[in-house]
């Protein structure tokens, strides 16, 4: 009991703040309910990809500016393609949008292993260059989503034998979140992948001592990252309709949300879990100044000092832990 | 290794080569502007004429001036992306406070939020070791949030560009842009900075090897703090020029010079990863990328396939730097 | 012999630009036994563990297995080839936990879990991270995980170093007896009692070349240490300088008082005084804490207990401007880590002139020229490819590191192994060098894993072993094979007490 409170003593903590701004919201506005929750979820569903493939590259020990413009980029190319396309052929572009999500990290891996210029450099590059090819799939936002691909994200899950009161609390927006997490979490922490990412990450030379193939872990560490991006882009187009060439606020997020989740910026250590319920309780922060009728801009000044607070706290913790 | 100059016939063309780019990297840098305004010439034959030299550098300034604050931050091993919204606060802070004020409280005005995201860049990087590229980007954030509340608050005041900016930013004197007027003067202290004071010799040391800084006795918070107020100002007097040049104030004046202010600074010879590089380089890469923007206008190349372009550039020539320079 | 060997290298070499890491180096592992690899440090022993275990490549020589040829390119393929080693820091992952560990290389839990209950761990929890393992406890998982997949071969690089006692003998226990299943084990230590009671045989290596192989028995630590040192003891013997010269000199004030530092996990209790006026040598094998000491006195590392005195005042260093400012610079051994090497040689002797915010400002050219070009010529140093320090010779970026102090005028100067790895030239205009600044009343702390510079240029050689000053010896005595025995924790040959001294800090002062 002491081990998992000490090991995962983090997420139990973020997850009953999360809890405690949960009760705040109800007590701010007594009628939050079911579908306002849905519409959380829904808000937090491209955050949460973006934080899924920040937190792998982190773990990892390296880091991927190019998220936010990886997610703009695979969204555009999504909403082309099935602009005025039919149903069916949706079927097609989600496998196609998320290989390119895929191979689009991968490229950023072997970047970083071939030519040895350090990560954050590499990827501020593809940020711009994702960010003009962007521009080049479509010059403003547009484009179009196939119908079923909106629905998966719209409405709650029937739950056979509960009331509607309970399966309103469960929009299916959560539960493609959890499946797609899910899906390519679970595998890859149990596989020897998993561990030699986690590796990498703690102890490059003890990683390569213990026999683990540097480099291409470290491919395929921004590979998944790449393909965790691609998801954020589909859930973007799925909840607007469309696809933005221009990045969202989704980097600094990430990492923000990668920190505030406990997964330390050196690398080697944390998890899933942590940052995703991070994003939660940062998009209800937001929601909560929204309700106290402050100004949505000073939300985003809040939001973004927030941000910066958290970073600034997990560099120093970084540091602290580096001098002990 | 042996005394290595002292047998320059024993050292291969390769390495000679690499030894002419790093001491005379200036000399392939005016090759290439010559080239593109060649290039430029035969494609439109007559367009090179004194006009568009005065209109070229009446826009290559304000980006050399962006420019100036990622030399002088890559010359530490960082970077600043909040210069983008430091200049579109400052511009947008002077039009909206000269409607009321004399020209120069607005401007005075206008600097301290420049002041201010500075010292918490400065912070965040020297004492946090923040990232910078992180940090600045979290500070930019908050400056544009902040920009929008501003906004909301002068909305019904209108604009007033102060007339001395629109001179300088605007104007011509014997067909020079008067923006030279404030442009040599800068380009001077920046020179001067980097090459003949304590501060400037500082930048080059930390961003070569700041362990080493730390045993002579260097401490790297003041270092940094310094800096990044300086760079931050320095954005902020570029964004008083820039709504000189532009008259039209808005909340993402000049958030497109971001990436080619970087791009201005690698071109220019400038290392990412700190210790070598220096102003001069970056203005020859202003003036570069100021005629390849008038090229790719000409060939009608979209706004996506310059960002790309630039994105390639930065990952080409930073690749290129480590193989070819840095090679030992 | 009559056993097949089961490793055998021959002529092994490896270069690192000019400079040869190993030159001929041979090494033949019998099956069943122990064997020990020795050398002085920078003999080549780790550059040869590399080779063995994928590390590294070797230039040339011929490596075979069991008589057929052996490449191992990683960690990973010398493992498939029966081959894995124990190295020096611990290389569990540090965020993994234990089972993950062994998932990750491929162990099988039952033995491992059977080799630590042998190993004298019985409560090992295999859910624990390893980082909250304690450092002792993760070697011996290190060597737990080696032992638990039976590898032919198993190298033990100071496997028993930082051991606690009771550790250390489970530890030769196990090792003796996996030896007699036909297993072999190459034993790297500095400890002789050790190697007395583990092995059978030892190469000894020295500049890169195998000297020598003996049969451990009774009385070989002094065969081993002659191997060692080769032609050196006669030499040696002949550069003795004259006593009565050096007593004189070592009569300035006491600059820095150390009283029973410890800093980090190695340097343990050390306590010695450095004078004005004098050349202190450091001697001690590598890894026995003398990096921590260097960085203590230098302000880059905290002490965990004991005091600095300087000029008779506690000091406390915070950063390395603390020690800066009350004269004491330090000079570290790698060359990369004090000199900003893109920059020019001027940039680098001038840089502590900029260091302090009231020196921002504008550069006064002509005096800092005059200081600058003063130290230059001081110390010789070659200018004509000054305008990048990466361009000089090894020698000439060390006198720039120098010269830079000497420009600000340092009382005290910590030089780490100065000398490693740059011309005889340079090292005699080094040691001139260091003498006149003694001779002016300057004090030098001076490490060298060069042992015979202790003559040239010291005035008294500190011995550390094991975190510890066994033994200070006054210059008279201290030639290679004193300083030798004594680095490797044996009694002064004519003190002829038996045991290892205790090393009380004053007591070497008193001896012949």
């Amino acid at each position: 009991m002491s081990r998992f409170l000490r090991r995962h003593g983090w997420v139990v903590g973020l997850s009953a703040l999360f809890v405690v701004l949960f009760v705040a919201t109800r007590i701010i506005q007594p009628g939050y309910g079911a579908g306002d929750f849905g519409s959380l979820v829904r808000a937090v569903l491209p955050y949460a990809f973006a934080v899924a493939a920040q937190t792998v590259v982190v773990i990892a020990g390296g880091i991927d500016l190019s998220v936010a413009a990886m997610m703009a980029f695979t969204s555009v190319t999504a909403a082309s393609m099935m602009a005025g396309a039919s149903e069916e052929y949706a079927i097609f572009v989600v496998p196609l949008v998320l290989a390119l999500g895929f191979v689009l990290g991968a490229v950023n891996g072997i970047l970083i292993v071939v030519t040895r210029v350090p990560d954050i450099v590499v990827t501020l590059a593809t940020l711009f260059i994702l960010q003009g090819a962007a521009l080049l799939v479509l010059d403003a936002p547009g484009g179009g989503v196939a119908e079923w691909l909106k629905g998966l994200i719209i409405g709650t899950v029937p739950i056979p034998g509960l009331p509607d009161a309970v399966t309103a609390w469960f929009p299916k927006a959560l539960l493609l979140l959890v499946v797609l997490l899910c899906a390519v979490w679970i595998p890859l922490k149990r596989s020897r992948l998993g561990l030699s990412i986690y590796a990498i990450g703690s102890s490059e030379l003890a990683a390569f001592r213990s026999g683990v193939p540097v480099a291409r872990t470290k491919i395929l560490a921004y590979a998944i990252a790449g393909l965790f991006a691609a998801m954020g882009g589909l859930s973007l187009t799925m909840s607007t309709g469309i696809g933005a060439p221009i990045p969202g606020p989704y980097l600094l997020a990430s990492v923000a949300a990668v920190v505030l989740g406990g997964v330390a910026l050196g690398g080697g250590r944390g998890g899933l879990l942590g940052p995703i319920i991070a994003v939660f309780v940062l998009r209800l922060v937001r929601t909560d100044l929204t309700l106290l009728a402050i100004d949505p801009n000073v939300t985003a000044i809040v939001e973004g000092s927030i941000m910066v607070a958290v970073v600034m706290f997990g560099a120093y913790v970084t540091i602290r832990s580096r001098a002990s | 290794m042996s005394i290595s100059a002292s047998a320059p016939a024993s050292v291969p063309a390769g390495r000679r080569i690499r030894r002419f780019m790093s001491d005379y990297p200036l000399v392939p840098l005016v090759v290439l502007l010559l080239l593109l305004v060649l290039v430029l010439h035969i494609l439109q034959p007559g367009i090179v004429n004194q006009r568009w030299i005065a209109n070229t550098v009446k826009f290559a300034i304000p980006l050399a001036l962006l420019a100036g604050c990622q030399t002088m931050t890559m010359l530490t091993g960082g970077i600043d992306l909040s210069v983008g919204t430091v200049a579109t606060m400052a511009a947008f802070i002077v039009a909206t406070q000269g409607v009321d004020n004399p020209p120069a409280v607005a401007m005075a005005l206008a600097l301290i939020p420049a002041l201010l995201i500075g010292f918490a860049n400065g912070i965040g990087v020297g004492v946090f070791r923040v990232h910078p590229l992180i940090m600045t980007l979290g500070t930019s954030l908050i400056g544009v949030g902040c920009l929008q509340v501003y906004q909301r608050t002068v909305i019904a005041s209108g604009a007033k560009v102060p007339e001395f900016l629109t001179w300088l930013g605007t104007g011509l004197t014997w067909g020079f842009p008067n923006a030279l007027l404030l442009f040599i003067p800068v380009a001077a202290l920046l020179i001067f900075i980097q090459r003949r004071t304590g501060f400037g010799r500082l930048l080059y040391a930390v961003g070569d090897n700041e362990r080493a800084t730390r045993l002579a006795g260097v401490k790297y918070w003041q270092v940094i703090l310094a800096l990044y107020i300086f760079s931050s100002v320095l954005a902020g007097i570029m964004g008083l020029l820039y709504i000189g040049l532009i008259k039209a104030p808005s909340l993402s004046l000049a958030e497109p010079l971001v990436l080619p202010s970087v791009a201005a600074a690698v071109i220019g010879g400038t290392s990412i990863f700190g210790g070598r590089g220096g102003y001069t380089g970056t203005i020859l890469g202003a003036l570069i990328l100021a005629v390849l923007t008038t090229l790719l206008t000409i060939l009608q190349m979209p706004e996506g396939a310059r960002r790309i372009l630039f994105g390639a550039i930065v990952l080409l020539v930073t690749a290129a730097y480590l193989r070819i320079i840095e090679d030992r | 012999m009559t056993t097949a060997p089961l490793l055998e290298a021959t002529g092994v070499a490896k270069n690192y630009g000019a400079v040869a890491a190993l030159k001929n180096a041979s090494l033949t592992l019998l099956p069943g036994e122990v064997h020990a690899l020795m050398g002085a440090n920078g003999a080549g022993k780790s550059t040869l563990v590399k080779i063995l275990t994928g590390a590294i490549r070797n230039d040339g020589g011929r490596i075979t297995v069991r008589g057929r040829p052996y490449v191992a390119r990683t960690p990973a393929d010398a493992r498939r080839s029966g081959l894995v080693s124990v190295y020096q820091e611990p290389s569990l992952i540090p965020d993994l936990d234990v089972i993950s560990n062994l998932r990750l290389t491929q162990t099988p839990v039952e033995p491992f879990r059977e080799w630590v209950r042998e190993l004298g761990v019985p409560d090992l929890d295999l859910r624990d991270l390893a980082r909250d393992v304690p450092l002792a406890i993760q070697r011996v998982l290190d060597l737990a995980r080696a032992l638990a997949i039976a590898p032919d071969v198993m190298l033990l690089d100071e496997m028993t170093a930082a051991l606690p006692a009771n550790l250390a003998e489970r530890v030769i226990d196990v090792v003796k007896r996996q030896s007699q299943t036909g297993r072999s084990v190459i034993f790297i230590s500095h400890r002789f009692v050790e190697i007395a009671a583990l092995c059978d045989r030892a190469t000894v290596l020295r500049d890169g070349e195998t000297v020598g192989v003996v049969d451990i028995a009774p009385g070989v630590e002094e065969r081993i240490v002659e191997l060692m040192l080769g032609a050196k003891i006669e030499k040696a013997r002949r550069t003795r300088r004259d006593a009565g010269e050096t007593a004189a000199r070592a009569q300035g004030d006491t600059r820095i008082a150390v009283r029973n530092l410890r800093v980090g996990t190695k340097l343990q209790d050390v306590s010695f005084d450095l004078r004005n006026g004098e050349v202190a040598g450091v001697v001690a094998l590598e890894g026995q804490g003398q990096d921590e000491l260097f960085a203590a006195l230098a302000g880059s590392t905290r002490p965990a207990a004991g005091t600095i005195e300087v000029d008779g005042r506690a000091a406390r260093f915070a950063h390395p401007v603390d020690a800066v400012r009350e004269g004491i610079a330090y000079v570290p051994g790698d060359r990369s880590e004090a000199l900003a090497m893109k920059q020019s040689v001027r940039e680098n002797i001038a840089l502590p002139f900029s260091a302090a915010f009231a020196s921002w400002g504008p550069i006064n050219r002509r005096r800092e020229g005059a200081k600058v070009q003063a130290a230059i010529e001081r110390l010789q140093i070659d200018t004509r490819a000054q305008r990048e320090v990466q361009r000089l010779s090894g020698g000439n970026q060390q006198k720039v590191t120098i010269a830079r102090w000497i420009a600000a005028d340092a009382r005290t100067i910590l030089c780490f192994d100065p000398t490693r790895g740059i011309d005889v030239r340079t090292k005699r205009e080094i040691y001139k060098l260091l003498r006149e600044l003694a001779d002016q009343g300057k004090s030098i702390l001076f490490y060298t894993s060069e042992l015979e510079e202790i003559q040239l240029v010291c005035d008294r050689a500190i011995v550390i072993f094991g975190g510890k000053v066994v033994d200070i010896l006054p210059v008279e005595i201290a030639d290679e094979p004193a300083l030798t025995r004594a680095a490797y924790g044996l009694p002064r040959e004519t003190g002829a007490e038996p045991g290892i001294p205790t090393g009380g800090a004053q007591q070497g002062e008193a001896a012949p």
